[in-house]
């Protein structure tokens, strides 16, 4: 595990162990005691904390004027996140799921997004936009929905997907500071424990992980930029958020020697690392937990194809999610699981 | 399909009074009286000007005097500043819209009409109060002061275009003028300057924020949601709606005029609302006043209704003579903003047929001139825009790799169709 590119040295720096929603309210902490511009706001963040515990405490802490509930409105909370942008302070608008995102689209897609380019500058909106994101927790159609190329694919918008609580903490910190627009899906299926995909097995807490040892205080991990989560020769695989877990678990499982890469940013994307990669294994696997037809993996097979394609040694694998809506009882039916994975993998290693 | 005894449902699809050919007749349009209507303390419950909302603020009355409690008793300097304002704007609209019709630009929209509803409110504000207007107040900038070579520039997306050609012709921005940018998406405009206006509130500033928006746009679910914010924070907000009966062919029953006016719908909120006259410039002017000392003193939001008239088609693309009667622009019982405001000058012995005369030929070369001097810069589609690498540019605050890649690509296209080009 390399945090080299970390600006700040975290060698030293004592840490403790956080699952990810302990990391993300640090980070909050952190960053709202750091700048006075920053705001957070949504629906339940105020008083109560967050359905999920993110914001927890902030208000006690911070005061009414910088962390508050608002209406259940997601157009006008977004919306009021870009006039608040304007004006000069750095709100961090919560959406609860990211399924209930798109009463927002219009204020992110036509507003957020271009605001920068439409006054050449004059504006800007510094807002990172939080949602629990993903499934694999029984949340049916409407809380399991995993919408990031809805975003991937919007000039002036980035997109993060962390999948550590390091890495949570770090990441949404540099989301924070960043002067463009930042869509922070937080995986709400591994808010407590790195899921692996053996849904029947128990799941481990995130305290037995290494990746739960979050420095104490103020760091940031650079956007654009992927970790390289295991090194190896037979084949890359590119993963985000939940499914780097799941398809770490399946090629340990198999004892395939697969280097696996975070992600960690879908916009702007780390493609060196992606193409360094693909060009020393000669394979590439892409998995998510989207819907397949004109998902983000379409985009990251297409590259792979156009940059590596006299490397490869093997069709691109793409494992996703069904084109159908997530449904509640055949869950694990369609979640990319190990069975999918696993039939990825042989291929890969057969040819 | 009728159950029973059960009389067939029916669907109501609005349908104006007048189309084209049809006589107009606005008898039974309800005008009240100039100078009849109560000013409520600013700091009143929301609950109190809903009257307000159901009548009509007038000052100027039918003998061009200004009457009644809502005059704002503004002296004859201010009177003929906001004249010559709106003169401006209408001088400068028309120098365009024919700009457009020779080629110099792709498009343009006028305000004729509606001047008073942008020109008095910004005289009304302070000069550091947030405007988030929608595309039809450029009233608002040319009373700022914003110079109007500037404003060419962008309609005719030159090389010295500040927006660097990305915008539709109008689409401003100007940020010293404190005039944020227009979008092409309707209403979007409505959250941003509630949002605004809360964080001047949370930081404890004392500037404010006015929006405007048409009564078509009111339809859009953002007006929905900015006026709720606005009500749950008590945000110091204006909310203009210019309700000027368009909303391109389709009149202002299709955004809910036939039941109510847009000015009651504050009344569901528990915002003011107060419904103007909107080609009174007086009265626009008291009523952003009245609107803005209540948002500073931390009393609230006010929906404002300008009652007004689109002169003109919609844009430089529609012929409104396709679907409304050309009598309504004649008929219209509220007269012309500017010719009002002329004749109440006049009236007060501060003004004259000849000095209106004369200014307006003054105004006429203003902008002449002005347009002479951006047309150096280039029109659309003579080539003086702004280097092809500025196209990615802004669009993050940085260029990411993909960007990089795709803006050598499009130099590349362009030095294999013309080898002799240089990237400047």
């Amino acid at each position: 595990m390399t945090y080299e590119e970390s600006p700040v040295s975290l060698a030293e720096a004592p840490t403790r162990r956080l699952n990810m929603i302990e990391a993300i309210n640090d980070a909050l902490d952190i960053m709202m005691e750091r700048d006075p511009n920053v705001v957070v706001m949504g629906e339940d963040v105020g008083y109560f904390g967050g359905v999920f515990r993110a914001t927890a405490g902030l208000q006690k802490k911070y005061g009414k004027t910088r962390v508050f509930d608002t209406p259940i409105s997601e157009c006008g909370i977004i919306g009021v996140a870009v006039g608040m942008g304007a004006y000069g302070l750095r709100p961090v608008p919560e959406i609860q799921f990211a399924d209930y995102i798109y009463p927002g689209l219009d204020q992110l897609v036509s507003e957020a997004a271009r605001l920068r380019y439409r006054s050449a500058g004059e504006f800007i909106a510094p807002m990172t936009v939080r949602s629990p994101f993903g499934g694999g927790i029984f949340g049916g159609q409407t809380h399991s929905q995993s919408p990031e190329a809805l975003f991937t694919h919007v000039a002036g918008l980035k997109t993060v997907v962390p999948s550590t609580p390091h890495d949570a903490k770090g990441l949404l910190i540099a989301a924070i500071e960043d002067n463009d627009p930042v869509i922070f899906f937080e995986p709400k299926r591994i808010y407590n424990g790195p899921f692996n995909g053996y849904y029947d097995k128990p799941v481990e807490p995130w305290s037995k992980h290494a990746d739960s040892a979050v420095p104490e205080g103020y760091y940031s991990i650079p956007l654009g930029k992927a970790r390289v989560v295991r090194p190896g020769q037979a084949f890359t695989v590119l993963a985000y958020g939940t499914m780097v877990h799941v398809a770490a678990a399946v090629c340990a499982e198999k004892g395939v020697d697969a280097e696996i890469i975070d992600l960690r940013t879908l916009v702007p994307l780390d493609i060196e690392t992606v193409e360094k990669s693909v060009e020393k294994t000669g394979k590439c696997l892409i998995v998510h937990e989207a819907t397949r037809t004109s998902g983000f993996g379409a985009e990251l097979s297409a590259l792979v194809q156009e940059r590596c394609f006299y490397h490869l040694e093997a069709p691109i694998e793409r494992v996703t999610g069904f084109d159908t809506p997530y449904p509640h009882s055949l869950e694990w039916a369609y979640f990319p699981g190990p069975v999918r994975i696993g039939e990825a993998v042989d291929r890969l290693m057969k040819a | 399909m009728a159950r029973g005894n059960l009389p067939s449902l029916s669907l109501h699809v609005p349908e104006p009074k007048f189309r084209p050919g049809d006589k107009v007749d606005y008898s039974d349009l309800a005008i009240s009286r100039a100078g009849e209507q109560p000013r409520p303390d600013e700091q009143c419950e929301a609950s109190e000007t809903h009257p307000l909302c159901l009548d009509l603020v007038r000052v100027l009355g039918d003998d061009d005097r200004a009457i009644g409690p809502w005059d704002p008793r503004l002296d004859a300097d201010t009177l003929r500043r906001m004249l010559r304002t709106m003169a401006l704007t209408r001088a400068f609209d028309d120098r365009m819209y024919r700009g457009q019709r020779q080629g110099k630009t792709s498009f343009y929209m006028k305000c004729t009409g509606e001047e008073a509803t942008s020109v008095a409110p910004a005289m009304a504000l302070a000069d550091d109060d947030m405007v988030f207007p929608s595309y039809r107040q450029q009233g608002i900038l040319i009373a700022r002061g914003y110079p109007l070579v500037e404003m060419i520039n962008q309609i005719y997306s030159n090389r010295a275009d500040k927006l660097k050609g990305r915008q539709l012709p109008i689409m401003y921005s100007a940020r010293e003028q404190s005039f944020f940018t227009i979008s092409g998406n309707l209403a979007t405009q409505y959250p941003q300057a509630v949002g605004w206006a809360m964080a001047s509130a949370i930081k404890g500033d004392s500037r404010i924020a006015a929006t405007w928006i048409g009564e078509g746009s009111t339809a859009e679910g953002d007006f929905h949601s900015a006026m709720t914010f606005a009500a749950v924070y008590n945000a110091p907000v204006i909310f203009n709606v210019v309700n000027n009966q368009w909303a391109i062919s389709s009149f202002s029953g299709f955004a809910g005029a036939e039941r109510t006016t847009f000015a009651a719908r504050a009344i569901g909120y528990g915002i003011a609302g107060l419904r103007v006259d909107g080609n009174d410039p007086l009265a626009v002017f008291a009523a952003t006043q009245w609107a803005a000392n209540r948002a500073r003193a931390n009393a609230g939001p006010t929906l404002i209704e300008h009652f007004t008239y689109r002169a003109e088609g919609h844009s430089t693309s529609d012929d409104p003579t396709q679907y409304r009667s050309a009598q309504e622009r004649e008929e219209w019982p509220l007269g012309d903003p500017v010719n009002r405001l002329k004749k109440h000058l006049v009236a007060l012995g501060e003004w004259s047929d000849e000095q209106h005369e004369a200014m307006d030929r003054e105004l006429v070369d203003l902008v002449k001139a002005a347009t002479k001097e951006a047309e150096k810069n280039g029109i659309l589609g003579h080539g003086l825009h702004h280097p092809f690498h500025t196209m990615f540019e802004d669009v993050f605050e940085e260029l990411p790799w993909h960007l990089r890649e795709q803006s050598e690509q499009a130099i590349r296209e362009r030095r294999i169709k013309w080898p002799e080009w240089k990237e400047s």
